[in-house]
């Protein structure tokens, strides 16, 4: 009972020997006997090959996917046993391309989960405001907008302010920056570091992008297959010998727009 | 040029009774589509998630299109309660008719929005009931009613037929000028129902734009 409320206080979201597979004939296997903490406060990067199963590892934490083995906790409480809207409203999430609603503004994509969760006109018009300050773009200019009168830097501000909105203690985001041109792209990494310095929340974010991971992760999870291959902070990573990592790193040298 | 005079005396001698057909044809096209959206556009939120019944009820709404208007107005007439003469029969062929365009469009309006809005709107934890009436519908809204529109010129079109079953409209002068061989009646029937075709499909068209989004 002890050790129970003491791993709710230390990690926010615990994988204890989660597999998944897709529920067909093939029952292909997705993730395989992941085991993994997340303490509260870490940016926590999910590295790995398309396919290696992280966009899975994220859809397990916020219970749009269930594991087939093992538990997946949220707060202490496995994402079965949670009401997933519940949960979902308490976990910020953000997509390539943003996936903003297309028919609503800015500030009512920004302002989504708070009129949800029924905050009041003016409460959630206040906290639009603070959002879109907070990632740079001026409420008077942008609120107004629909989505398609944005650059594509815009639409991903806009993301991120909407999965902020309802303060979540959890963020996850799902290769956020990988549609975007290198310069935008290092302007929003640089941006979110500092912001995700300054709001203290737990974040989980998946990359195949070795150098993301080391300039935004306070530790990098390198997935192969579906398992955790290796996972250490960034300084530390960069000297493992593993092949996986190995690979990526060799990546380094030859991605397009090195300039490190 | 004497056709031409001869129909424009033809029209002003009997204005009343054009004017009256064609408020009887419009009468017959708008309970139609009424009742065709309001089976079609719930239907095709229904069958969105359900493959199986979107299979079938798409195949059944096809069928009903693929018979010859004349045949499905002379089918239903022995029918018990929907059938015999008069509007009430050419109601139900006309709603069978409307029923594939609206089903079809409302089906792939719904199904063809960007999977990462749908996914979004899941993760931020909305409830599949607010997905569909707060995303899915809205940006559906336009295809839907270009289906709308589509099944409403398709109506106005097979109403004419209707006249053959008793039910009035503008198809009355169209039979009896056939039968009279007379191109003024054949004309009364046919340019008013062309005329409200077009413009059904001017001002649907309008509607459509205005709910466009993107």
């Amino acid at each position: 009972m002890n050790a129970k409320i003491k791993n709710f206080s230390q990690n926010l979201i615990e994988f204890r020997d989660v597999s998944f597979h897709i529920n067909d004939i093939l029952r292909r296997v997705v993730i395989s006997e992941v085991s993994l903490a997340v303490p509260v406060g870490e940016t926590l990067v999910l590295l790995g090959r398309s396919g290696s199963g992280k966009t899975t590892l994220l859809r397990l934490i916020n219970a749009m996917l269930l594991p087939s083995q093992g538990q997946v906790l949220v707060q202490g409480r496995s994402t079965g046993e949670w009401d997933p809207i519940r949960l979902r409203r308490g976990i910020g999430y953000v997509i390539q391309e943003a996936g903003l609603f297309p028919h609503f503004t800015v500030a009512e994509n920004v302002g989504l989960v708070p009129t949800l969760e029924k905050w009041g006109r003016c409460r959630t018009a206040a906290r639009v405001g603070e959002l879109l300050r907070l990632v740079g773009l001026d409420p008077a200019e942008f609120a107004d907008r629909r989505p398609r009168e944005l650059s594509g830097g815009q639409r991903q501000r806009v993301g991120v302010a909407r999965a902020l909105a309802a303060d979540p203690p959890i963020l996850l985001m799902d290769e956020p920056f990988g549609a975007l041109d290198p310069v935008t792209r290092a302007e929003l990494q640089r941006e979110f570091r500092a912001l995700a310095q300054r709001l203290q929340k737990t974040i989980v974010f998946v990359t195949h992008d070795l150098r993301e991971a080391l300039l935004l992760a306070s530790r990098i999870v390198l997935l192969e297959a579906g398992r955790i291959v290796a996972a250490a902070p960034p300084e530390e990573f960069l000297r493992l010998e593993h092949p996986e990592v190995r690979a990526f790193v060799a990546s380094l040298g030859t991605a397009p727009g090195a300039t490190v | 040029m004497n056709a031409t005079s001869s129909y424009w005396s033809f029209l002003t001698e009997h204005r009343e009774e054009v004017w009256s057909a064609t408020a009887d044809h419009m009468t017959l096209v708008v309970i139609a589509m009424l009742i065709a959206i309001v089976i079609a556009v719930p239907l095709g939120m229904f069958i969105v998630q359900r493959p199986a019944l979107r299979a079938v009820s798409i195949s059944i709404a096809n069928i009903f299109q693929t018979i010859p208007s004349l045949a499905l107005f002379g089918l239903l007439i022995p029918i018990p309660f929907i059938g015999g003469i008069g509007r009430r029969t050419a109601i139900v062929a006309l709603v069978l008719y409307a029923l594939l365009p609206i089903l079809r469009n409302t089906y792939v309006g719904l199904s063809g929005i960007d999977s990462a809005v749908l996914e979004a709107a899941e993760a931020m934890g909305m409830t599949s009931g607010q997905i569909l009436f707060r995303v899915r519908f809205p940006l559906a809204l336009s295809v839907i009613l270009a289906g709308i529109r589509t099944a409403t010129i398709i109506t106005i079109g097979v109403a004419t037929i209707a006249a053959e079953i008793g039910a009035g409209g503008l198809g009355t002068f169209i039979f009896r000028g056939v039968a009279l061989v007379s191109d003024s009646l054949i004309l009364a029937g046919a340019v008013p129902a062309a005329l409200l075709a077009l413009l059904a499909d001017f001002l649907l068209g309008l509607l459509e734009r205005r709910l466009r989004v993107v």
